[in-house]
């Protein structure tokens, strides 16, 4: 098993290059087509001369490769892996640094992504458990007795929000359920403003930091629940005409055990991996939806630094993303081999 | 045996240990799909006791282990229902009886042995959890007392190494040796009664000898009553006692191994004999029965084997079905022409 995971790790090194040279090189390109970023900071004035040139030259933006179009600029790109050794991700334009480690316990030492995670694990943990609890829930009911009401609701149910894009999903809810809904409770005098104007507030608000994410995180999860119940659903449905539960009702166990021991067990083996992998997913999830709510997560960072031009952020953000992504897919591996004899002794 | 076997088999109110200890009367069981109403079970008959090993042969497809599952009452339903009939443990109609009731019967005094043990056995948990199991749910053991009763039983059952293989899962074990953890399994609760579906067929010809041999070994030692279901007509003549053959979800012979073999009364019977390979006539032709079984769903008017007979006559392309006609005692054939078939005059 320990050589196994040191196997992945060592896996993970040419994926974590190839992502940084990829989006090394799409910057680039990006800088070497429109011209230099650090001017777009100014809008409109026309910064000195000497200003824009002290900049560009602080921010590494004054190699001539930049200005030849379609090369990809190894030396910058070495420099980066450098930097990227000794954990400096740079700053962005105005020299806020990317990440410091020291920022999780320092102020002092605070950095965009440092500041920008905590919400993105408060908004996936909140996805993530009602991914696990509602999915696998109603996944099992609707398995256990198909063809009844329960079992069509869900696959109808299912089926429309795995059609419908993220984004479209979170605007109707922003628009009919934060906003249409939020402000008829907002007109009731009697309702706690936790509710009203938390809960129900159509953006992210400082003052109810819990209350009002549990409906982007729900937006977050609604995709993975959807797909998890069906999983779950059709899993149970296979699992409960094996063979093994013929045999474990041959062996006069109750109802409950057979269903809640023996069937459940086998069939939450893929569900258990799949509910792995979609922590990965939200990573991109999170751009979308913390757009529209306006919550200032990691994602909502990656979208500001796409907007703006900005490489460093967006590398240093993605590359902590393909991280957690990967290490994802390996506790994905290892859970499966906890539920799985067969694998485990392979 | 161990210190901690208590009997705290669950007794069923109205059980009389002197009535016959197993009995199914004109057991009828259909399947209703899409594709219409398969007729599995068409009023079967038989009687086991205990000490004897009752055969039941037939075809794949002809309804042996839908018997067996209404015997347990683990048929799936839906799609399967039980129509008619009565299946009598020691004089009690289990149908008439509630789910806790039967649950209770299962495993304790009827217990069932599936034909491939890879997939009757639970993947995920070791065979030692799932043996002790029974003694945790059945007899409130604990799950030390549990584990070392399950290692007692795979003793029993001559798998080496016992204490070590507890803890090994199902896909570590051999297929001989997966079917022994399988008897081991229905021995647990020293049922009275054992079917066993197919026991060998999944196995090896040299495993499957062995395997036959531990189940008359252990079937005589504790005197159980035996109902021993196969396709395969080599495999019960040292083991059965009597056979009863199946043709499309109903008997059509009954009779001792002996007799089967001697002297068969029904054509079905015969063409099941004719292909066997057999040592002395050994590089000649298998005799394989013509035709298909029918389509439960539209099985024929009359004798159902009508179509695939050599002796067949207008009168068995008619109904009514041809009844069991009894021949000697413990001998009866569907057959109109029972006579001819055996050759006697
Ligand atoms: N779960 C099921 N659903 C529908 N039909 C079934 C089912 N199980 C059995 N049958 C029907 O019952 C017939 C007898 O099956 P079975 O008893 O398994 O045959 P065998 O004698 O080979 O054990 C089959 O031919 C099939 O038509
Ligand atoms: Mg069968």
């Amino acid at each position: 098993m320990g050589r196994y995971i040191v196997r992945r790790l060592l896996q993970f090194i040419p994926t974590v290059l190839g992502t940084l040279f990829l989006l090394h090189y799409l910057t680039t390109v990006g800088i070497q087509l429109t011209g230099n970023p650090i001017r777009a900071l100014f809008g409109d004035k026309r910064p000195a001369p000497e200003t824009l040139a002290a900049l560009t030259s602080r921010l590494h933006l004054d190699d001539p490769c930049l200005k030849q179009k379609g090369n990809p600029c190894l030396g910058l790109f070495r420099e980066r892996l450098v930097d990227i050794g000794q954990l400096d991700f740079g700053t962005n334009f105005r020299f806020r640094p990317v990440f410091d480690w020291r920022g999780f316990f320092d102020r002092a030492h605070a950095s965009i992504i440092t500041d920008a995670l905590p919400y993105t694990i408060k908004i996936t943990i909140i996805a993530f458990t009602i991914e696990a609890l509602v999915g696998v829930f109603i996944g099992m009911r609707a398995g256990m007795k198909p063809g009844k009401s329960l079992d069509y609701s869900v696959k109808i149910s299912t089926v429309m929000v795995i059609s419908v894009p993220v984004f479209v999903l979170g605007i109707l809810i922003q628009q009919f359920i934060t906003r249409d809904f939020g402000n008829f409770l907002r007109g009731q005098e009697w309702i706690p403003e936790v509710i009203s104007r938390g809960v129900f507030g159509s953006a992210y608000k400082q003052e109810f930091p819990f209350a009002s994410l549990i409906i982007p995180g729900i937006v977050l999860g609604m995709l993975s629940l959807a797909t998890t119940a069906r999983l779950t659903r059709t899993s149970v449905h296979e699992n409960m005409r094996a063979d093994y539960v013929r045999t474990a009702k041959a062996k006069g166990l109750t109802h409950k055990r057979v269903i809640g021991v023996h069937t459940l067990r086998n069939s939450l083996i893929p569900v258990a991996t799949n509910l792995g992998l979609s922590i990965g997913g939200y990573m991109t999830g999170a751009i979308i939806t913390e757009t529209i709510f306006n919550v200032p997560g990691v994602g909502n960072q990656t979208a500001r630094a796409i907007f703006q031009g900005e490489p460093a952020v967006l590398i240093g953000i993605t590359t902590m993303l393909v991280l957690v992504y990967l290490v994802a897919n390996l506790l994905v591996d290892l859970l499966y081999a906890v539920l799985d004899p067969r694998i485990r002794y392979e | 045996m161990s210190d901690v076997s208590v009997d705290m088999s669950p007794s069923l109110a109205g059980v009389k240990m002197t009535a016959p200890l197993l009995e199914v009367e004109e057991l009828k069981v259909e399947f209703r799909t899409r594709a219409g109403i398969a007729k599995a079970i068409n009023g079967v008959s038989f009687e086991v006791n205990s000490g004897e090993t009752l055969a039941i042969l037939g075809e794949s497809g002809c309804g042996k282990s839908v018997t067996a599952q209404a015997i347990m009452g683990i048929l799936d339903t839906p799609p399967g229902y039980i129509t008619g009939g009565q299946i009598r443990y020691r004089g009690v109609d289990l149908l008439k009886r509630t789910d806790e009731e039967r649950r209770l019967v299962r495993a304790n005094k009827i217990a069932m042995i599936f034909q491939d043990a890879l997939s009757a056995l639970n993947p995920v948990f070791t065979v030692g959890f799932q043996l002790a199991e029974l003694f945790r749910k059945h007899r409130g053991m604990s799950r030390a007392d549990g584990k070392k009763r399950a290692v007692e039983l795979l003793d029993l059952v001559k798998i080496p190494a016992a204490r070590q293989r507890v803890s090994d899962f199902p896909h570590q074990f051999s297929g001989g040796m997966r079917q022994r953890v399988m008897i081991a399994m229905s021995l647990a609760l020293d049922p009275e009664l054992l079917i066993a579906d197919e026991p060998t067929t999944a196995l090896d010809v040299t495993v499957q000898a062995q395997i036959m041999s531990l189940l008359a070994e252990l079937q005589r030692e504790r005197q159980m009553g035996m109902i021993l279901i196969t396709h395969d007509m080599g495999v019960v003549a040292d083991v059965a006692d009597r056979i009863n053959i199946m043709y499309a979800g109903r008997i059509v012979e009954k009779a001792p191994v002996y007799d089967i073999y001697a002297k068969p009364s029904h054509p079905y019977t015969k063409a099941l004999l004719e292909s066997i390979p057999r040592v002395d006539l050994k590089g000649q032709q298998l005799n394989v029965i013509r035709g298909l079984p029918p389509n439960l769903t539209r099985i024929p008017a009359g004798c159902a084997f009508n179509p695939r007979c050599r002796y067949v006559r207008d009168a068995c392309k008619v109904d009514p079905i041809p009844p069991l006609y009894e021949i000697k005692p413990g001998i009866s054939s569907a057959c109109h022409f029972w006579k001819e078939v055996r050759g006697d005059d």
